[in-house]
């Protein structure tokens, strides 16, 4: 312990001696005050500079013309108003610099910057202010009760806020329950049949808001040895085909993306990807990530075949769809 | 030692105390963090995952591609290439030369190298023959565009080889019989999310999309169903003749866009919108600004 | 005076006196015609952006008038024909029939789009004058928060501005800000939930709230800090390089009439007009071909615009680590990237005058800006600062990268991972020895090459032509110009 402490004592000694060698920096010192005199006053008398002037102006009152003529004639094309309008500024701009550089006369005047801290006054207004108070006994009773009113009035001024917004519930509410179709953006039901290898389809529930956040469904069907779901949803992919929400939990895009390899030895496995992000998760593991920002699985929806062959929902989500927040509903891994 | 930690924290130095203080705590709060963070999972890139890993399944998995070309749908048009015998011999010659070492001497493929072709059809030849994607230099390279290493009369001989092995008829569509806002909307749907709302081209993890300024109406139908590469594949049922036609008109269209607002500046969006406002109009103004003002040294 | 001249002289002095009658400023006038604007050009950087904000109130005035904040569904009959019978929101209709229909729409539309993008644009690079010439030291302090305060409402009011029109980028867009809000650790869900209408896309009260934000509340309050931020100025003066006859309790320049007050109306008609010519050729923002917004439907390649930028990068780059409680995702993903970064990176400028005082012990007032090269260490800090955020605001757009140069995006995304920490450091160390040998030489960074032109003769013998460091020293005086202290690197005059 002895020697640790020699050794940190030895470090810092050596650290403080470095510092010190170099050279500390100091606020550097005032400029010398110099007593160079600026002014002047310059009157340009240059006549070929008002001609310009004046030419310029008479083409900016030209192109303005012009904008007016587009816009009437031309059906106010976008790309000759913006031309004429945008160059009518841009000569009248012209105009008004060489006016200010060449034309009028160039001054260069000084002016003093007025004290800003003036001491008397800072002590007159304390003094002012303090007067004010008094006579006042109990400054600290009026003070605390003030103080407890104050933060009284502001909550009462912040509680409409609370009119702004619903509760929390609808984060954990979705369209999709037992037994809601799958239908797809035109309205017609998927037939579990039409499902396809190396295909993916959007799902919308039947009788719901398409706009809801957690309508949109991918559909995609997984040969048997790619499929491999963790125990408790074993049954949730009939005939392979699995469900997972559309919306990204990451950060709520949809997600778009599907690769599915033609030859798979060469290539990389049958995955989802979000444009947004490029969080990738695995629909033939339950949805798991793989890459990217996101934090937890894709969710998934149980599904099952009804009688006449049309694809339904077969439960709720297993976990909440959409992006993480404090009170999500997430699932075990 | 705690004598020692206390004076090195109490010692009047130039980085004041607050400062170090609130160093601590950041350090503090990521070392906390660090530990709450899960290990990230590594990107799982090739070739993992095509068989269950522990059982191991029968080898003939690896001969077969794992999703087969669609075909055309009934009652929708398909392609036809040109086939004779000669042509055929033709393609078993090229064949031979450009394909075998890869794919097998008779197209049955080789495991872990390339798939079979048996049953794939003209539509796969024509696709990755036409727009150069094959003959690949590295099987486990990504096919991109190129010019194509056959000319036409040597394609249909390779196709005429490779068909004769069986596989669906080649799909065909024709743009003109497609409605453009049908074909935006569904390429909005089921195409944007890789090759951008523009036929622009993007990405995915791992590989590059690319854009379709240069398909052709043949190349987009077979490659929607087909599924090239990395690319899913859609039937007749999902994208039916009418919407493959409205695809490829769109898609033709996206050649030259309706570019109302002047200069499309690629269509891809706020990134050339950026380099626009900064190094085309920002500076135009500094530099405006420079002959308005003026500079260091000049006062008189 | 011939006859022209008395007319307008007793024309004007009658206005003058009439106007006196009445509200007695005709003083208050003289000062400001008579007021000095110290006329560097990096000092019109601030006005740029002013003007610019003048565009965009004129060009909104004409899009409020046309927008319509609604979000019931509607199907499309006008005249672009990719979107005929397509299902759409009221607002997105609104702004496509603008875009469309209405004569010269679409050029105020975009030129209103452009002057968004070169606002904040010129705030950040007035931003950075500020920083590294030292301005935001007292007594500039105050207009210095006031400044940093208007560049994030600018932000907000921009993305605000573009999320108003319910095309499927902006909407993408909508939904990361709504999982950012979401992701504030405790009222995350509350707060988004509050700001929505309940869950995305939110209630039907939604856009036109945004709208009212948009095109009242916030630049309402930028307007008030604007004048705020003009008012302080006015009162303090402007502050001005060291130079000749320049001192700290003065100020050199120009008066504001005639010469000053042309300029800087040039100055705002050349904003007017540069983006007036942007908004007729160069198209930004086409919405009709992104297409409505729905939370199915997402595209490759989406981005926010440029400001917004910097927060993708930091949301692409972060790894998946979100911390979880007992159950409850204390803080989810998206607020490392979209909460946490931005609030850090405002957080360091706000505290920067404070930092400052705390290490150079300067609590002076100061006048004089510094040239960034007298203070290489907060120059070389700015810079390692800025590069940080430049690069997390490039990692935005490692996608096209991968596309156009074919470098995986998994590697890209982890070797910046490091390089964020590595290049910050380098570019500090190459910073600041850059500023102490440009002290040392006291040459100009780019102009004004330091060598010498020789040339052989026919015998071999080589002979100088020119001769660049003997021509400076021969233009300038022998001696050290009067106002200068010998050793500090002030022997030449600037020559910025």
């Amino acid at each position: 312990m002895n020697r640790l402490s020699r050794l940190l004592g030895l470090l810092v000694a050596a650290r403080a001696t470095m510092r010190a060698a170099r050279q500390r920096p100091q606020p550097p010192p005032s400029r010398p005050e110099s007593d160079f005199d600026p002014r002047r006053r310059v009157v340009p008398s240059n006549r070929r500079a008002e001609t310009a002037v004046a030419v310029l102006l008479l083409l900016a009152g030209l192109f303005g013309v012009g904008f007016t003529a587009v816009y009437v004639a031309l059906d106010a094309n976008t790309q000759l108003l913006g031309i004429a309008i945008g160059g009518a500024l841009c000569l009248l701009a012209a105009a008004a610099i060489v006016a200010g550089k060449l034309v009028v006369p160039q001054e260069t005047a000084v002016e003093e910057r007025g004290p800003l801290l003036d001491e008397h006054r800072v002590e007159t207004v304390v003094e002012v202010a303090e007067a004010g108070g008094e006579g006042i006994s109990r400054r600290r009773l009026l003070i605390g009760a003030g103080g407890v009113c104050g933060a009284a009035l502001a909550t009462a001024a912040a509680t409409p806020l609370a009119s702004l917004g619903p509760t929390l519930s609808g984060l954990h509410e979705t369209p999709w329950a037992r037994g809601i179709r799958l239908l797809d953006d035109q309205g017609r039901p998927y037939l579990a049949g039409d499902i396809q290898v190396g295909a993916f389809y959007t799902a919308l529930p039947e009788h719901s808001d398409p706009e809801a956040f957690g309508a949109g469904l991918l559909v995609v069907r997984l040969p048997a040895n790619f499929l491999h779901l963790p125990g408790a949803r074993r049954d949730w992919a009939p005939d392979g085909i699995v469900a997972y929400s559309k919306i990204c939990p990451h950060a709520g895009c949809a997600i778009s993306l599907y690769r599915y390899p033609t030859y798979a030895p060469t290539s990389q496995q049958p995955a989802f990807t979000c444009p947004c992000h490029y969080s990738t998760f695995l629909p033939g593991e339950g949805g798991r990530v793989v890459f990217g920002p996101a934090g937890r699985s894709l969710p998934q929806l149980p599904l099952m075949v009804d009688s006449q062959g049309h694809l339904r929902a077969a439960g709720r989500f297993h976990e909440d769809i959409g992006p993480s927040w404090w009170g999500v509903h997430r699932a075990e891994s | 030692m705690k004598g020692l930690v206390t004076r090195w924290f109490r010692r009047r130095a130039r980085v004041p105390r607050v400062v170090r203080a609130a160093l601590a705590l950041v350090l503090g709060t990521l070392a906390i963090v660090g530990l709450a963070a899960p290990i990230s999972h590594g990107q799982t890139g090739a070739p993992s995952g095509a068989g269950a890993p522990a059982s191991g399944g029968p080898a003939t998995e690896f001969n077969a591609p794992t999703k087969s070309p669609e075909p055309p749908g009934p009652g929708n048009p398909a392609k036809t290439f040109p086939d004779s015998s000669a042509l055929r011999a033709d393609g078993f010659n090229l064949y031979q030369q450009s394909c075998s070492s890869c794919h097998g001497i008779s197209a049955q493929g080789i495991p872990g190298v390339a798939p079979s072709l048996r049953a794939v059809g003209p539509g796969p030849i024509d696709f990755y023959l036409s727009t150069g994607r094959m003959p690949l230099e590295q099987p486990r390279a990504e096919p991109q565009r190129n010019s194509p290493a056959f000319d036409r009369t040597r394609i249909d001989a390779l196709i005429a080889f490779v068909s004769s092995f069986g596989g669906p008829a080649a799909p065909t569509a024709n743009p003109f019989a497609g409605n453009l806002a049908l074909g935006f909307h569904a390429f909005t749907l089921n195409c944007a999310g890789c090759h951008q709302i523009a036929a622009r081209g993007g990405i995915t993890v791992n590989a590059q999309v690319p854009d379709l300024q240069q398909a052709t109406a043949q190349q987009v139908a077979e490659a929607v169903r087909m599924g090239p590469y990395l690319m899913p594949h859609f039937d007749s049922k999902q994208i039916d003749q009418h919407e493959l036609d409205s695809i490829t008109r769109y898609i033709l269209w996206t050649r030259h866009p309706a570019d109302l607002g002047g200069w499309g500046i690629d269509n891809i969006g706020p990134i050339p919108e950026g380099i626009v406002a900064w190094f085309i109009g920002l500076l135009a103004l500094v530099i405006v600004a420079r002959l308005i003002g003026e500079r260091l040294g000049e006062e008189a | 005076m011939n006859l022209i001249e008395r007319r307008v002289h007793r024309r004007f002095e009658r206005a003058a006196r009439v106007t006196d009658e009445r509200l007695g400023v005709m003083g208050a006038i003289k000062w400001a015609m008579r007021y000095v604007f110290p006329d560097h050009w990096s000092f019109l950087l601030g006005e740029i952006a002013l003007y610019s904000f003048i565009v965009l109130v004129a060009t909104g005035i004409f899009l409020t008038l046309y927008y319509v904040p609604g979000a019931s569904q509607v199907i499309y009959r006008g005249s672009y024909p990719l979107l005929q019978g397509e299902q759409m929101s009221e607002a997105y209709r609104s702004v496509l029939n603008l875009s469309t229909t209405v004569p010269a729409g679409l050029l105020f539309r975009q030129v209103h789009h452009w002057a968004a993008d070169v606002f904040i644009a010129a705030i950040v690079l007035h931003l950075m004058r500020v920083f590294f010439t030292g301005a935001c030291r007292k007594p500039r302090e105050l207009n210095y928060f006031i400044g940093l305060t208007m560049l994030m409402l600018a932000i907000l009011e921009g993305f605000a501005g573009y999320s108003l029109v319910d095309d499927l980028l902006s909407g993408m867009g909508l939904a990361i800000a709504y999982s950012v809000a979401m992701s504030i650790p405790l009222v995350g869900g509350q707060l988004s939930t509050l700001i929505w209408g309940g869950p995305f896309p939110g209630s039907d009260s939604f856009l036109p709230r945004l709208e009212i934000v948009h095109v009242l509340l916030i630049p309402a309050a930028l307007a008030v800090l604007i004048s705020m931020h003009l008012a302080i100025i006015m009162r303090q003066h402007h502050s001005q390089f060291p130079g000749p006859g320049r001192r700290e309790r003065n100020v050199v320049g120009t008066p504001m009439w005639p010469a000053y007050a042309l300029r800087s109306i040039g100055l705002l008609l050349a904003v007017a007009g540069g983006l007036f010519l942007l908004g007729g050729l160069v198209q930004v923002n086409p919405i009709w071909q992104w297409g409505p917004y729905h939370p199915y439907l997402s595209e490759n390649g989406a981005q926010p615009d440029w400001y917004i930028g910097w927060l993708i990068g930091a949301l692409r780059l972060m790894p998946n680590w979100e911390l979880v409680i007992a159950g409850r995702t204390v803080i989810p993903n998206p607020f490392w990237g979209g909460a946490a970064f931005p609030l850090l990176v405002f957080g360091v400028m706000f505290a920067w005058p404070a930092i400052e005082r705390r290490v150079t012990h300067d609590v002076r007032r100061h006048d004089l800006l510094d040239r960034p090269r007298d203070r290489p260490l907060r120059t070389a800090i700015g810079a390692a600062f800025l590069s940080w955020v430049v690069i997390v605001f490039a990692v935005g757009s490692t996608d096209r990268i991968f596309y156009r140069l074919g470098i995986s995006y998994t590697t890209q995304i982890h070797v910046w991972r490091v390089g964020i920490w590595v290049i910050p450091i380098l570019v500090f160390l190459a910073t600041r020895s850059i500023c102490r040998s440009l002290q040392r030489s006291g040459a100009h960074p780019l102009r004004a090459w330091q060598g010498e032109v020789v040339r052989r003769r026919p015998d071999g013998e080589v002979y100088v032509v020119a001769d660049a460091v003997a021509d400076q020293a021969q233009a300038e005086p022998a001696e050290p110009p009067v106002g200068t202290v010998p050793g500090s690197g002030d022997e030449r005059p600037p020559a910025l």
